[in-house]
Protein backbone atom coordinates (compact mmCIF):
# COMPACT_ATOMS: atom_id res chain seq x y z
CA UNK A 1 0.00 0.00 0.00
CA UNK A 2 3.08 2.43 -0.30
CA UNK A 3 2.09 5.24 -2.52
CA UNK A 4 4.92 5.74 -5.11
CA UNK A 5 5.76 9.27 -6.33
CA UNK A 6 3.30 10.69 -8.92
CA UNK A 7 -0.38 9.42 -7.49
CA UNK A 8 -0.70 12.33 -5.76
CA UNK A 9 -1.00 16.50 -6.05
CA UNK A 10 1.01 18.70 -3.75
CA UNK A 11 -2.24 19.84 -1.62
CA UNK A 12 -2.69 16.01 -0.61
CA UNK A 13 0.80 15.54 -0.26
CA UNK A 14 1.21 18.59 1.99
CA UNK A 15 -1.54 18.27 4.17
CA UNK A 16 -1.20 14.32 5.17
CA UNK A 17 2.63 15.55 5.29
CA UNK A 18 1.88 18.18 7.94
CA UNK A 19 -0.73 15.54 9.76
CA UNK A 20 1.83 12.79 10.05
CA UNK A 21 4.27 15.28 10.71
CA UNK A 22 2.17 16.08 13.89
CA UNK A 23 1.83 12.52 15.11
CA UNK A 24 4.64 11.59 14.69
CA UNK A 25 6.37 14.37 16.13
CA UNK A 26 3.37 13.63 19.20
CA UNK A 27 5.11 10.02 19.81
CA UNK A 28 8.67 11.69 19.71
CA UNK A 29 7.45 13.72 22.91
CA UNK A 30 5.14 10.47 24.00
CA UNK A 31 8.10 8.23 24.29
CA UNK A 32 10.01 9.98 26.64
CA UNK A 33 7.89 9.29 28.95
CA UNK A 34 6.82 6.41 28.05
CA UNK A 35 10.48 4.13 27.38
CA UNK A 36 11.75 2.09 29.95
CA UNK A 37 13.83 -0.86 29.83
CA UNK A 38 11.33 -3.21 28.43
CA UNK A 39 10.05 -1.08 25.92
CA UNK A 40 13.62 -0.17 24.53
CA UNK A 41 14.94 -3.26 23.01
CA UNK A 42 10.69 -4.33 22.19
CA UNK A 43 10.74 -1.39 19.90
CA UNK A 44 13.93 -2.35 18.55
CA UNK A 45 12.82 -5.57 17.47
CA UNK A 46 8.67 -4.06 16.74
CA UNK A 47 10.72 -2.32 14.06
CA UNK A 48 13.33 -5.22 12.48
CA UNK A 49 10.07 -7.47 12.61
CA UNK A 50 7.33 -5.04 11.03
CA UNK A 51 10.50 -4.38 7.93
CA UNK A 52 11.06 -8.21 7.39
CA UNK A 53 7.70 -9.27 7.90
CA UNK A 54 6.67 -6.46 5.05
CA UNK A 55 8.95 -8.15 2.28
CA UNK A 56 7.04 -11.42 2.32
CA UNK A 57 4.31 -10.59 -0.07
CA UNK A 58 1.62 -13.20 0.00
CA UNK A 59 -0.27 -14.35 -3.02
CA UNK A 60 -4.61 -13.16 -2.49
CA UNK A 61 -6.65 -13.99 -5.37
CA UNK A 62 -6.53 -12.89 -9.06
CA UNK A 63 -2.46 -11.87 -9.37
CA UNK A 64 -2.38 -9.94 -6.51
CA UNK A 65 -0.12 -10.08 -3.58
CA UNK A 66 -0.47 -8.18 0.14
CA UNK A 67 1.62 -7.97 2.56
CA UNK A 68 1.79 -7.46 6.63
CA UNK A 69 1.34 -3.81 7.86
CA UNK A 70 1.98 -4.23 11.33
CA UNK A 71 0.07 -1.38 12.75
CA UNK A 72 -2.41 -3.18 15.15
CA UNK A 73 0.56 -5.54 16.19
CA UNK A 74 2.95 -2.68 17.09
CA UNK A 75 -0.07 -1.12 19.06
CA UNK A 76 -0.79 -3.57 20.78
CA UNK A 77 2.67 -4.78 22.28
CA UNK A 78 3.68 -1.05 22.73
CA UNK A 79 0.91 1.09 23.04
CA UNK A 80 -0.12 3.88 19.82
CA UNK A 81 2.46 6.43 20.61
CA UNK A 82 5.41 4.68 20.35
CA UNK A 83 3.77 2.27 17.54
CA UNK A 84 2.93 5.15 15.35
CA UNK A 85 6.97 6.21 15.53
CA UNK A 86 7.78 2.65 14.98
CA UNK A 87 5.58 2.50 11.24
CA UNK A 88 6.62 5.79 10.57
CA UNK A 89 10.31 4.64 10.67
CA UNK A 90 9.72 1.33 8.95
CA UNK A 91 8.46 3.62 6.01
CA UNK A 92 11.31 6.38 6.30
CA UNK A 93 13.75 3.64 5.62
CA UNK A 94 12.03 1.71 3.16
CA UNK A 95 11.49 5.18 1.37
CA UNK A 96 15.34 6.10 1.52
CA UNK A 97 17.03 3.09 1.69
CA UNK A 98 14.84 0.38 -0.29
CA UNK A 99 13.03 3.14 -2.92
CA UNK A 100 9.86 1.72 -1.17
CA UNK A 101 7.49 4.19 -1.69
CA UNK A 102 7.98 7.29 -2.75
CA UNK A 103 9.45 10.72 -1.05
CA UNK A 104 6.89 13.05 -1.99
CA UNK A 105 4.11 10.42 -0.43
CA UNK A 106 6.00 9.71 2.24
CA UNK A 107 3.62 11.71 4.45
CA UNK A 108 0.55 10.17 3.09
CA UNK A 109 1.94 6.95 3.83
CA UNK A 110 2.50 7.45 7.11
CA UNK A 111 -1.08 9.29 7.59
CA UNK A 112 -1.69 6.01 6.43
CA UNK A 113 0.01 3.18 7.88
CA UNK A 114 0.63 4.79 11.10
CA UNK A 115 -2.05 7.38 11.63
CA UNK A 116 -4.92 5.74 10.57
CA UNK A 117 -3.75 2.00 10.60
CA UNK A 118 -2.14 2.97 14.18
CA UNK A 119 -3.42 5.31 16.38
CA UNK A 120 -7.12 5.42 14.96
CA UNK A 121 -7.15 1.66 15.02
CA UNK A 122 -5.56 1.21 18.22
CA UNK A 123 -8.37 3.33 19.80
CA UNK A 124 -10.63 1.29 17.74
CA UNK A 125 -9.54 -1.91 19.13
CA UNK A 126 -9.50 -0.54 22.18
CA UNK A 127 -13.07 0.21 22.11
CA UNK A 128 -14.06 -3.54 20.93
CA UNK A 129 -11.64 -4.90 23.63
CA UNK A 130 -13.66 -2.59 26.54
CA UNK A 131 -16.62 -4.14 25.08
CA UNK A 132 -15.80 -7.72 25.44
CA UNK A 133 -15.39 -9.77 28.45
CA UNK A 134 -12.33 -9.88 29.51
CA UNK A 135 -10.04 -13.21 29.02
CA UNK A 136 -7.01 -13.59 26.58
CA UNK A 137 -9.69 -15.36 23.77
CA UNK A 138 -11.52 -11.96 23.75
CA UNK A 139 -8.33 -9.97 23.62
CA UNK A 140 -7.13 -11.79 20.60
CA UNK A 141 -10.64 -11.34 18.74
CA UNK A 142 -10.68 -7.74 19.55
CA UNK A 143 -7.13 -8.25 18.12
CA UNK A 144 -8.46 -9.96 14.92
CA UNK A 145 -11.01 -7.18 14.37
CA UNK A 146 -9.08 -4.20 14.67
CA UNK A 147 -6.38 -5.70 11.98
CA UNK A 148 -8.56 -6.25 9.51
CA UNK A 149 -10.69 -3.10 10.21
CA UNK A 150 -7.06 -0.79 10.21
CA UNK A 151 -5.98 -2.12 6.74
CA UNK A 152 -9.43 -1.30 5.30
CA UNK A 153 -9.15 2.12 6.70
CA UNK A 154 -5.42 2.53 5.45
CA UNK A 155 -7.04 1.54 1.61
CA UNK A 156 -9.96 3.32 2.43
CA UNK A 157 -7.45 6.71 2.96
CA UNK A 158 -5.31 6.01 0.37
CA UNK A 159 -8.24 5.57 -2.24
CA UNK A 160 -10.04 9.04 -0.74
CA UNK A 161 -6.48 10.67 -1.48
CA UNK A 162 -5.97 9.33 -4.83
CA UNK A 163 -9.61 10.92 -5.42
CA UNK A 164 -8.60 14.07 -4.33
CA UNK A 165 -5.59 14.40 -6.28
CA UNK A 166 -7.16 13.61 -9.19
CA UNK A 167 -5.62 10.28 -10.03
CA UNK A 168 -9.12 7.66 -10.29
CA UNK A 169 -12.33 8.89 -9.23
CA UNK A 170 -13.57 7.32 -5.91
CA UNK A 171 -16.37 5.76 -6.86
CA UNK A 172 -13.85 3.96 -8.58
CA UNK A 173 -11.03 3.70 -6.25
CA UNK A 174 -12.70 3.53 -3.19
CA UNK A 175 -14.43 0.07 -4.05
CA UNK A 176 -11.33 -1.50 -5.65
CA UNK A 177 -8.99 -1.05 -3.10
CA UNK A 178 -11.48 -2.14 -0.04
CA UNK A 179 -12.04 -5.39 -2.16
CA UNK A 180 -8.26 -5.89 -2.19
CA UNK A 181 -7.97 -5.24 1.18
CA UNK A 182 -10.97 -7.26 2.51
CA UNK A 183 -8.44 -10.01 1.39
CA UNK A 184 -5.25 -8.72 2.81
CA UNK A 185 -7.02 -7.67 6.15
CA UNK A 186 -7.17 -11.16 6.46
CA UNK A 187 -3.95 -12.38 6.44
CA UNK A 188 -3.39 -9.13 8.54
CA UNK A 189 -5.56 -10.41 11.24
CA UNK A 190 -4.00 -13.87 11.02
CA UNK A 191 -0.47 -12.63 11.63
CA UNK A 192 -1.37 -10.38 14.36
CA UNK A 193 -3.45 -12.89 16.33
CA UNK A 194 -0.22 -15.69 15.77
CA UNK A 195 2.37 -13.05 16.94
CA UNK A 196 0.21 -11.49 20.15
CA UNK A 197 -0.24 -15.13 20.98
CA UNK A 198 3.26 -16.73 21.07
CA UNK A 199 4.23 -13.10 22.75
CA UNK A 200 1.13 -13.73 25.83
CA UNK A 201 2.47 -17.73 25.76
CA UNK A 202 6.27 -16.96 26.00
CA UNK A 203 6.43 -13.04 27.89
CA UNK A 204 2.84 -11.88 28.55
CA UNK A 205 4.59 -8.88 30.89
CA UNK A 206 5.17 -7.69 27.04
CA UNK A 207 2.30 -6.93 25.75
CA UNK A 208 1.40 -3.35 27.56
CA UNK A 209 -2.38 -3.39 26.16
CA UNK A 210 -3.17 -6.95 27.85
CA UNK A 211 -5.09 -6.29 30.82
CA UNK A 212 -2.31 -7.33 33.42
CA UNK A 213 -4.24 -6.29 36.18
CA UNK A 214 -7.31 -8.50 36.07
CA UNK A 215 -5.59 -11.53 34.75
CA UNK A 216 -1.63 -11.17 35.49
CA UNK A 217 -2.30 -11.22 39.51
CA UNK A 218 -3.79 -14.41 39.39
CA UNK A 219 -1.16 -16.01 37.77
CA UNK A 220 1.17 -14.66 39.74
CA UNK A 221 -0.53 -15.81 42.67
CA UNK A 222 -0.80 -19.04 41.66
CA UNK A 223 2.94 -19.20 41.11
CA UNK A 224 3.01 -18.04 44.62
CA UNK A 225 1.13 -20.28 46.07
CA UNK A 226 3.10 -23.55 44.39
CA UNK B 1 12.49 -9.98 38.88
CA UNK B 2 16.26 -9.92 37.81
CA UNK B 3 15.94 -12.78 36.04
CA UNK B 4 12.94 -11.35 34.25
CA UNK B 5 14.85 -8.60 33.13
CA UNK B 6 17.25 -10.35 31.94
CA UNK B 7 15.05 -12.66 30.18
CA UNK B 8 14.03 -9.90 27.80
CA UNK B 9 17.19 -9.85 25.48
CA UNK B 10 16.90 -13.71 25.23
CA UNK B 11 13.44 -12.81 23.96
CA UNK B 12 14.74 -10.09 21.85
CA UNK B 13 17.67 -11.74 20.31
CA UNK B 14 15.39 -14.82 19.36
CA UNK B 15 12.72 -12.76 18.13
CA UNK B 16 15.16 -10.77 16.40
CA UNK B 17 16.83 -13.91 15.04
CA UNK B 18 12.74 -14.90 13.67
CA UNK B 19 12.55 -11.82 11.65
CA UNK B 20 16.20 -11.91 10.11
CA UNK B 21 15.44 -15.39 9.14
CA UNK B 22 12.09 -14.54 7.48
CA UNK B 23 14.00 -11.73 5.79
CA UNK B 24 17.15 -13.80 4.50
CA UNK B 25 15.71 -17.10 3.72
CA UNK B 26 11.77 -16.67 2.99
CA UNK B 27 11.79 -12.89 1.15
CA UNK B 28 13.39 -14.28 -1.72
CA UNK B 29 10.19 -16.65 -2.48
CA UNK B 30 7.61 -13.97 -1.55
CA UNK B 31 5.02 -12.99 -3.93
CA UNK B 32 6.05 -10.64 -6.85
CA UNK B 33 2.90 -9.62 -8.07
CA UNK B 34 1.38 -6.41 -7.87
CA UNK B 35 0.15 -5.40 -4.21
CA UNK B 36 -3.40 -4.12 -3.60
CA UNK B 37 -2.45 -0.41 -4.75
CA UNK B 38 -0.48 -1.25 -7.52
CA UNK B 39 -3.10 -3.79 -8.89
CA UNK B 40 -5.77 -1.07 -8.93
CA UNK B 41 -3.59 1.33 -10.30
CA UNK B 42 -3.06 -1.25 -13.22
CA UNK B 43 -6.70 -2.20 -13.44
CA UNK B 44 -7.83 0.84 -13.20
CA UNK B 45 -5.02 2.72 -15.78
CA UNK B 46 -3.05 5.86 -13.84
CA UNK B 47 -0.09 2.93 -13.27
CA UNK B 48 1.73 5.59 -15.39
CA UNK B 49 1.14 8.25 -13.68
CA UNK B 50 4.41 6.56 -11.51
CA UNK B 51 6.08 5.10 -14.29
CA UNK B 52 6.11 8.43 -16.03
CA UNK B 53 7.27 10.52 -12.64
CA UNK B 54 10.95 10.98 -12.24
CA UNK B 55 11.78 9.92 -8.63
CA UNK B 56 12.08 12.68 -6.41
CA UNK B 57 14.53 10.17 -4.40
CA UNK B 58 16.86 7.94 -6.38
CA UNK B 59 19.89 7.38 -4.06
CA UNK B 60 18.36 4.77 -1.99
CA UNK B 61 21.01 1.92 -1.48
CA UNK B 62 19.35 -0.75 -1.54
CA UNK B 63 16.48 -0.25 -4.42
CA UNK B 64 13.42 -2.44 -4.59
CA UNK B 65 15.18 -4.82 -2.32
CA UNK B 66 17.78 -6.33 -4.28
CA UNK B 67 21.42 -5.45 -3.01
CA UNK B 68 22.94 -3.73 -5.87
CA UNK B 69 24.97 -6.12 -8.29
CA UNK B 70 23.99 -8.84 -7.72
CA UNK B 71 20.50 -8.48 -8.85
CA UNK B 72 21.27 -9.68 -11.97
CA UNK B 73 23.45 -12.80 -11.44
CA UNK B 74 21.86 -13.87 -8.38
CA UNK B 75 18.36 -12.30 -7.89
CA UNK B 76 17.32 -14.66 -4.92
CA UNK B 77 20.80 -14.00 -2.97
CA UNK B 78 20.34 -10.07 -3.95
CA UNK B 79 16.62 -10.10 -2.09
CA UNK B 80 18.11 -12.32 1.36
CA UNK B 81 21.07 -9.88 1.51
CA UNK B 82 19.33 -6.54 1.46
CA UNK B 83 16.70 -8.38 3.77
CA UNK B 84 19.25 -9.52 6.04
CA UNK B 85 20.67 -6.00 5.90
CA UNK B 86 17.39 -3.87 6.30
CA UNK B 87 16.30 -5.71 9.21
CA UNK B 88 19.69 -5.54 11.34
CA UNK B 89 20.17 -1.88 10.28
CA UNK B 90 16.58 -0.71 11.70
CA UNK B 91 16.85 -2.92 14.60
CA UNK B 92 19.70 -0.55 15.39
CA UNK B 93 18.88 2.57 14.00
CA UNK B 94 15.41 1.84 16.36
CA UNK B 95 17.30 0.88 19.16
CA UNK B 96 19.37 3.74 18.80
CA UNK B 97 16.77 6.51 18.44
CA UNK B 98 15.22 4.85 21.21
CA UNK B 99 17.85 4.86 23.90
CA UNK B 100 18.19 8.79 22.89
CA UNK B 101 14.19 9.46 23.67
CA UNK B 102 14.59 7.56 26.56
CA UNK B 103 18.00 9.38 27.71
CA UNK B 104 16.09 12.39 27.07
CA UNK B 105 12.87 11.31 29.12
CA UNK B 106 14.95 10.77 32.19
CA UNK B 107 16.40 13.62 32.58
CA UNK B 108 13.18 15.45 32.08
CA UNK B 109 11.75 13.00 35.31
CA UNK B 110 15.39 13.69 37.06
CA UNK B 111 14.28 17.72 36.52
CA UNK B 112 11.41 17.32 38.65
CA UNK B 113 11.87 14.88 41.84
CA UNK B 114 8.34 15.32 42.64
CA UNK B 115 7.19 13.58 40.07
CA UNK B 116 10.05 11.19 39.61
CA UNK B 117 9.97 9.97 43.50
CA UNK B 118 6.06 8.96 42.24
CA UNK B 119 6.90 7.00 39.35
CA UNK B 120 9.66 5.26 40.25
CA UNK B 121 9.75 2.42 42.67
Amino acid sequence: MHIPDGFLNTGVSVATGVIAAGAVGYGLYKAREELDEKSVPLLALCAAFVFAAQMLNFPVAGGTSGHFLGGILVAVLLGPWLGDLVIALVLLIQCLGFADGGLTALGANVFNMAVIGTILSYYIFYGIKTLLPKNRTYFLASIAAASWVSVMLASGACAVELAISGTSPLSVALPAMLGVHAVIGVGEATITVLVVGVVLAVRPDLVRTYDHQTLIPKLEEAKVGQ
Amino acid sequence: MEARKKGIYIFIFAGLALAVALALIVSPWASSSPDGLEKVAEDKGFIEKTEQTDPTWNSAPVPDYAMPGLDESHPALATALAGLAGTVAIFLIAWGLALVLKKRGDEGKADSPGISSGLTE
